[in-house]
């Protein structure tokens, strides 16, 4: 029961700035993330580590914040989708390809494929079709068919759109 | 095709709901969290059917952090009314929609497995799922009614205040001449489809957060919603508040695929415990099982179709027989199958139809709208049509060709008394064999066969009641105020829950007032700002609203001009309007901005026209002329099916559609393709199964299968722009792409199979053990 397990303080740095956290160690990273940070960016839409919506990047890497403990995370760094957008507060090229390719509708999803997309294609410059579509398939969305958010990658890697590969 | 009018219809303009979604910036019900805020968890039944035992609820309540527990005898008593604006009064007030009964958590008995107990109100959601846990439930289980056909005449009820598990019927009717038809016809085929249960899924699952305060008795509701007024007028009749002191808004909503249209069980509930909390905001935000258990489902339906065919091809006559299960506690237990039989002869020259439905309740979750609620007709009559083609030697295209609605057939009235005009059924069925090279696809169809790979061709056809325009869909309103700036807000009565109505009626206004879209906001979302209007549905919002706006924007556009003509000392026939400015023709130095004129009107009353009086505003409410405005496509698909595997691989998908005036080309193309990811994944995926104990056997997305990225193929599109007789010439297509394509994509894969003899599957779905067994068979 939640009053006999005392709180646990974890240090993390969240898009460049570090916070200090208490929580109880029970509390998901996802719900640490948008309660207590009140970064609501980061949706939740299984808990269950399947549907994608709440990634966010750990020391670079994206993982689901709904599979994690925020008192796992002391030490590390994160990254939200608050903190892919560029420093003036344009967008950054993946988020401005989804826009130029409806690659949202309700948006929902739309944070854990920004995060997935951004750390993919970070580290593959040149990807074919199908590369993009296996990097995207852990995130789930409901409203798109995928066509645009595909075609958003092939526009941040400078291929025309629609292409068979 | 793309026809453009003015300097935003037609354009793909980039949507201004991005940039917020894109950074994280969206406000979602759960992203709202104000302080005091109390949280919710359901105890819900793991048993379909039987009496309850044992509540106890004590060891709950003494949690610390638990505010509140509440059990069926705390909330139902206090319900005043239970019914939706879209299907009226219940039948014992005077109206006519068949309702189960009314209860916001189980009375005495569960009817299904998720069926709501009790609810929990904690400080927060983790003690109120604690607190659920120690919630003393038992439960006596019964064997549950299960089933489309057996709860017809099943004695066991799922409701024992109903005399029958059957909740509407239409009998098949028997007539001496049509069965002499039949049997005299040279050619009759019968078969039996089937669809498998699926559920909306939005990926933002429901929620709501309900402030009640007893001592101003207002009620104020956030909501994952798409229509904000329903839930507003729900409330009030729930709870007795008067609605003129409810308050509902949603701001950004992630989906709702017709999941989020009506109030549903939970959402009542919640409202009731705020009510009888009185005091702090409640919250409950639905979880991804709860989503999948217990939010409201669709498709589990059959149809029994028999077609009648002369010798050359023409249907004779059809009849189709619709059985439905409608699960338990629907938000209402009418038959869908009513409004699929009047449109069941779809784009098609059938002269005689004759029609029988059934809806029964189940020990199941309820039934609700999920994108075309009606779409069994296509989904089952584009199956047909195949089977049918087949049976008779015929090519399933040709035999379309034969029955299709020409041009010069319109307007058609069908055999069910409908008048289909402004439709283009045989045009993008050209359009769509031609971009597919039939020709082509056959000869690569008979190499891959050589090689032992088998592909498929499927299409799938369909004329849509778009925009309905009934009861309280009648209209949608439009609320247009312009400010001393002269820049514009229009209020809606929509609910956008991803349809870009933000940019789309921004395109609209700013098209048919004559100024930069950068100067036209959209409000939409609130009751408090927002005139009354049916939220978004059913195809409805570009062409009624879109409508509105566009009244709306053209009555204050000739206020502006009579302005600008007392100003100019000039006939209003001279003058011209762009880019926010009215000008006289050929003179443009003699102009006026909106702001100039708006502040005249604001500011300076006495300079107006004679009898204008001041402030600029225009209240326009926009009604089609017809209850439908009739959209239609045709879906072209080709498919690999593995004949190792089971696995089908779509290779091509094609969509031709007519969806009359495209306000936003990029928006349309998006709405098609999520629609058509919806169908496929009704046809190869997802099957919301039951066990033979009433289990839902899918609560997982591990269980219940969404297409993901590497199943989805590239969609192609093809459009032809026929104006419908609306407004603005636009015609509802919001729900086409998952209606065409269940059938497009069966009637592939039966195309693939029927090439090494395979009989063609007729239930849904069409999954690799399923597909592996037909082979296997055949």
């Amino acid at each position: 029961m939640s009053e006999t397990i005392s709180n646990v303080t974890v240090t993390i740095t969240v898009n460049g700035r570090q916070r200090d956290v208490t929580c109880e160690p029970r509390k998901l990273l996802s719900d640490v993330i948008r309660e207590e940070l009140v970064l609501t960016g980061t949706h939740v839409g299984c808990e269950h580590g399947a549907c994608g919506a709440c990634t966010v990047l750990v020391d670079g890497a994206a993982v689901r914040s709904c599979l994690l403990f925020a008192a796992q995370m002391d030490g590390a760094e994160i990254t939200t989708v608050e903190g892919i957008a560029n420093p003036d507060g344009s967008l950054s090229d993946v988020q401005e390809a989804m826009r130029d390719n409806h690659g949202l509708q309700c948006g929902f999803c739309t944070p854990g494929f920004v995060i997935t997309l951004t750390a993919f294609l970070r580290d593959h410059t040149d990807p074919t079709d199908d590369e993009i579509r296996e990097a995207i398939s852990g995130n789930l969305c409901r409203c798109t068919g995928y066509h645009g958010i595909v075609n958003a990658a092939r526009q941040v890697c400078g291929r025309a759109n629609g292409g068979e590969s | 095709m793309t026809t453009t009018v003015g300097r935003y219809i037609g354009q793909s303009v980039k949507r201004r709901e991005d940039p917020r979604l894109l950074t994280g910036h969206g406000r979602y019900v759960d992203d709202v969290q104000d302080a005091g805020t109390l949280h919710v968890a359901f105890v819900r039944s793991n048993v379909a059917r039987g009496r309850i035992t044992e509540l106890d609820v004590s060891e709950a309540r003494a949690l610390p952090g638990v505010e509140a527990v509440y059990t069926a005898d705390d909330l139902n008593p206090m319900i005043q009314q239970y019914w939706a604006s879209m299907m009226g009064p219940r039948i014992e007030m005077g109206g006519e929609s068949v309702y189960p009964p009314v209860s916001v958590l189980a009375p005495g008995d569960v009817r299904y497995v998720g069926d709501p107990i009790a609810l929990v109100i904690a400080t927060s959601r983790y003690i109120a799922e604690d607190a659920a846990d120690l919630v003393v439930v038992d439960v006596e289980p019964q064997r549950p009614v299960l089933g489309l056909r057996e709860p017809i005449t099943n004695t066991d009820l799922v409701h024992p205040e109903t005399d029958s598990n059957v909740s509407q019927t239409m009998p098949l009717p028997e007539i001496p001449e049509i069965e002499a038809l039949f049997a005299n016809a040279p050619h009759v085929v019968t078969r039996t489809f089937a669809g498998a249960r699926a559920t909306n899924v939005p990926m933002e699952p429901r929620g709501l957060t309900v402030h009640y305060d007893r001592y101003r008795n207002e009620m104020l509701i956030r909501a994952a919603t798409q229509s904000v007024h329903e839930i507003k007028a729900f409330a009030a009749r729930l709870t007795g508040v008067p609605e003129s002191n409810v308050r509902a808004v949603a701001d950004d909503v992630g989906g709702g695929f017709g999941q989020k249209m009506m109030v549903m069980r939970e959402e009542a509930a919640v409202i009731m415990a705020a009510f009888k909390l009185g005091s702090s905001p409640v919250k409950w935000i639905e979880d991804r099982r709860e989503n999948l258990m217990a939010s409201n489902q669709a498709r589990s339906e059959e149809g029994d179709l028999t077609f009648a065919v002369d010798a050359e091809g023409h249907i004779m006559a059809v009849k189709c027989n619709f059985f439905e299960e409608v699960g338990a506690y629907p938000p209402s237990a009418g038959a869908t199958a009513m409004l699929a039989i009047g449109v069941f002869t779809g784009p098609y020259k059938i002269p005689i139809i004759i029609p029988g439905c059934t809806a029964v309740y189940t020990n199941t979750v309820g039934k609700s709208a999920y994108r075309g609620p009606w779409a069994l007709e296509t989904i089952f009559r584009e199956q047909m049509m195949d089977h049918v083609a087949r049976e008779i030697g015929m090519d399933p295209i040709e035999f379309r060709r034969i029955n299709i609605i020409q041009p010069d057939d319109l307007p058609f009235k069908t055999a069910t008394e409908m008048t289909l005009e402004n439709i283009t059924p045989s045009e993008t069925l050209e359009q769509v064999v031609e971009m597919l090279d039939v020709d082509s696809f056959r000869a690569e169809q008979a190499r891959a066969k050589a090689e032992g790979r088998l592909l498929g061709l499927g299409i799938g056809g369909y004329v849509e009641p778009s925009a309905i325009a009934f009861g309280v869909l009648n209209s949608d309103p439009a609320v247009m105020t312009m400010d001393v700036s002269g820049k514009v807000q229009v209020r809606l009565g929509t609910g956008s829950h991803g349809h870009s109505i933000e940019t789309t009626i921004a395109q609209v206004v700013a098209t048919h007032l004559g100024c930069d879209i950068d100067d036209v906001a959209v409000i939409q979302g609130d009751t408090a700002t927002s005139p009354m209007g049916p939220g978004t549905g059913g195809s409805r919002t570009a062409v009624i609203a879109g409508g509105a706006a566009q009244t709306a924007s053209i009555e204050m556009r000739e206020k502006l001009v009579r302005i600008a003509a007392q100003l100019l000392e000039a006939s209003p026939d001279d003058l011209e309007v762009n880019g926010g400015v009215v000008s006289v023709k050929g003179t443009p130095q003699a102009a006026i901005p909106f702001a100039q004129l708006a502040m005249t009107a604001h500011m300076a009353p006495d300079m107006l026209p004679e009898g204008m009086g001041p402030g600029l505003e225009v209240i326009a409410r926009y009604r089609p002329p017809t209850e439908f405005t009739w959209s239609n496509a045709t879906h072209g698909c080709v498919v690999e099916v593995d004949r190792e595997t089971g696995m089908v691989d779509i290779k091509r998908y094609i969509v031709s559609e007519d969806c009359g005036q495209m306000i936003n080309p990029m928006v349309v193309e998006g709405q098609i393709a999520g629609g058509v990811a919806q169908g496929i994944g009704g046809v190869l995926f997802e099957d919301m199964a039951y066990d033979s104990d009433g289990n839902p056997l899918a609560t997982t997305f591990l269980d219940y299968l969404l297409p993901s990225a590497p199943e989805m193929p590239d969609f192609e599109y093809g459009h032809v722009e026929s104006m419908s007789n609306t407004l603005g010439g636009y015609k509802g297509m919001g729900e086409g792409g998952a209606i065409a394509s269940p059938p497009a994509v069966a009637n592939a894969i039966n195309d693939a199979l029927a090439q090494i003899g395979v009989p063609a599957l007729t239930r849904f779905p069409f999954g690799p053990s399923q597909i592996i067994d037909a082979i296997n068979a055949g």
